[in-house]
């Protein structure tokens, strides 16, 4: 079995995220740039079916800026065995169809069975490149799945929605999308990280997938028009409980027409 | 004015979900809304009617017999038909995760545009503006679509307004869906409306209850509370993670982001994944025995105290005024 899971570098959550107001794209300067949690719950669903079934072998695959080579590293050392990188200053501020086209042509033709995702980034949370990427690939595509279930030429699992859930399934090759139910990621561990430098990394610029600027960013696009921040919330009034809390925030809400 | 297509979400037994009205509403601000909706042939009598009723000028009704058979491809086909026929200035389906899957897929087939999670659409001058509300509310960007047509999604009940009723037509087509490079659906669980709470999504009053309450029989708290005051009962990710309640109970980063009136948490510390997700509501509203719990950064009445104390007490305050 071969498994592509693709990986994202993001702001780190706990960290102040910006946008410049200017472009309204992500201030890549301001939090420190972190694997996203939910590329790391995809590659240990993949890392766990290689785990029990020998002769699996898994690539992470990025689109992103130099320093996204981190993020391949990471996935390296906790035990995928090859990583792509698509470089290319023309991708500064690509949309996601954008993305979803350039990472269709960086997958290695036929040599998957299985592309991994997370179900959405939490900067962008559009949670549509997965879908994108299956439409270029004329794939089918299972979305959203809490639980994933993998055979010899098919996948199948549980995919939740807002609505309650389906049991899905779809023969291989195919596109899949986990949400962070499906796996608690490993940490890397010593010999990890130790082997991972040896472990083949290919940077690739858009010429080399055989797409001029030209061809991977025309067509309709996003264009940001403007962004501004919000405000920042101030903080009111705080008591401390001295056996009657519950009656004084009942009057709050009351005052306040709440209740 | 141009034709804007608006998906209809259905469930499994060919019901409109409660989305309809506001994503007809956005379909209206841009032009004249077209409800599209696939369906197993010959299930979807009254569709017009009722369509109509929420906006709709005309009901593109694609019928399948692999609608609920097959994930996502029918929708996608019957927008991809109703848009060759029908030149719309934008396709708009609901942000949930179906819609999501639509959109994608139907914006790679036509090489549209996709623009995910607009809080707002309005026309203007050059054509329409899509707001968004970027990391947790704490940006506001406005976006649109250049070089091509476009598909959005709408974020479920953001639009509030209603489009006026009106007498729409119906078109009904048949679809001869390919069943390639679909997945198949083996079985559904609808879990909507199987309980008599607010839908936690724009609901006017939200309790949310953290690790704090220890444990899933101490839950019950909270959904006392909840009950109390009308409100939808959500959670923290820790406290779903330790299983006091499902998942989609979950408010922030990675789970529903909701915009009450009054939003209490109840021992939850505010870690600011929560917060991306409760932040802009009106009145928040905090309890919580760690006075340094940054909740309290964002609270505009906070009570430092212990929830098993608080709450019975503020439960019995409110009933009283109640009655
Ligand atoms: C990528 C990513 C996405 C995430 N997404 C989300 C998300 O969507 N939603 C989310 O909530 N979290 C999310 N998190 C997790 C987040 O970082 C926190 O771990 C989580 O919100 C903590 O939940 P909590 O406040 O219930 O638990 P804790 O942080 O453990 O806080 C429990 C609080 O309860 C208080 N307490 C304990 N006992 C009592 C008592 N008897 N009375 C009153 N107070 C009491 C404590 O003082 C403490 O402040 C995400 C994290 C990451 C990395």
């Amino acid at each position: 079995m071969k498994i592509v899971v693709l990986m994202k570098q993001v702001p780190d959550t706990y960290g102040e995220r910006r946008l410049d107001t200017q472009t309204g794209r992500v201030d890549r300067g301001s939090s420190e740039a972190i694997v996203d949690e939910i590329s790391e719950r995809a590659l240990e669903v993949a890392l766990r079916y290689k785990d029990s079934h020998k002769g699996t072998h898994v690539t992470v695959l990025t689109m992103g800026p130099a320093s996204a080579n981190a993020a391949l590293r990471k996935g390296l050392s906790m035990g995928a065995d090859a990583a792509i990188h698509v470089l290319d200053d023309a991708l500064v501020g690509a949309d996601m169809g954008q993305t979803a086209a350039v990472l269709a042509a960086a997958l290695p033709r036929n040599e998957y069975d299985l592309v991994i995702a997370g179900n959405e980034s939490t900067d962008g949370r559009g949670g549509a490149v997965p879908a994108m990427l299956a439409e270029h690939l004329n794939l089918p595509h299972l979305s959203f799945l809490d639980s994933v279930e993998l055979s010899v030429g098919e996948v199948s699992g549980e995919r939740v929605s807002e609505y309650g859930s389906l049991d899905v399934r779809a023969p291989l090759p195919a596109v899949v999308s986990i949400t962070e139910r499906a796996a608690e990621a490993r940490f890397p561990n010593f010999k990890g990280i130790m082997t991972a430098k040896r472990k083949p990394l290919s940077v690739v610029s858009l010429a080399e997938l055989g797409l001029g600027p030209a061809e991977a960013l025309a067509g309709a696009r996003s264009v940001v028009l403007c962004a501004s921040a919000r405000p920042a919330r101030a903080a009111g009034t705080k008591i401390v409980d001295e056996g009657n809390a519950g009656e004084q925030l009942a009057e709050f809400l009351a005052a306040n027409r709440l209740i | 004015m141009s034709n804007v297509l608006a998906l209809i979400e259905t469930s499994a037994a060919g019901e409109i979900r409660s989305t309809a009205a506001s994503l007809l509403a956005a379909a209206a601000r841009l032009g004249t809304p077209v409800a599209v909706v696939a369906a197993a042939p010959g299930s979807a009598a009254g569709l017009a009617e009722q369509l109509g009723s929420l906006g709709a000028a005309q009901v593109y009704l694609a019928e399948s017999d692999q609608v609920g058979r097959l994930l996502a491809t029918p929708q996608v086909e019957a927008l991809a038909a109703a848009a060759a026929e029908l030149e719309p200035a934008a396709i708009l389906t609901v942000n949930s995760v179906e819609g999501r899957d639509v959109a994608g897929r139907l914006a790679v087939r036509l090489r549209a545009g996709l623009i995910t999670d607009a809080v707002d659409l309005r026309p203007s001058d050059t054509g329409w503006v899509a707001v968004h509300s970027v990391f947790g509310g704490a940006y506001t960007v406005e976006s649109t679509i250049e070089g091509g047509p476009a598909v959005i999604t709408v974020r479920p009940g953001a639009v509030e307004d209603r489009a006026p009723a009106q007498a729409a037509t119906l078109t009904t087509v048949p679809l001869g869906t390919s069943a390639s490079a679909a997945a198949v659906i083996d079985g559904i669980r609808d879990t909507v409306a199987t309980s008599s709470r607010p839908e936690l999504r724009g609901a006017e009053k939200v309790v949310s209850g953290g690790r704090g309450l220890g444990s899933k029989e101490n839950f019950v708290l909270v959904e006392q509370l909840a009950d109390s005051l009308g409100a939808a009962v959500g959670a923290s990710r820790a406290a779903v993670d330790a299983g006091y309640v499902p998942q989609t109970f979950q408010v922030g980063q990675t789970g529903t982001s909701v915009s009450p009136q009054l939003y209490i948490a109840l021992g939850i510390s505010g870690a600011i994944q929560h917060r991306a997700g409760m932040q802009t509501s009106k009145t928040i509203v905090a309890i919580n025995k760690d006075p340094d719990s940054p909740i309290f950064d964002i609270a505009d009445f906070g009570v430092v105290g212990d929830v098993f104390a608080v709450v019975p007490q503020l439960v019995k305050a409110i009933e009283a005024r109640a009655s």
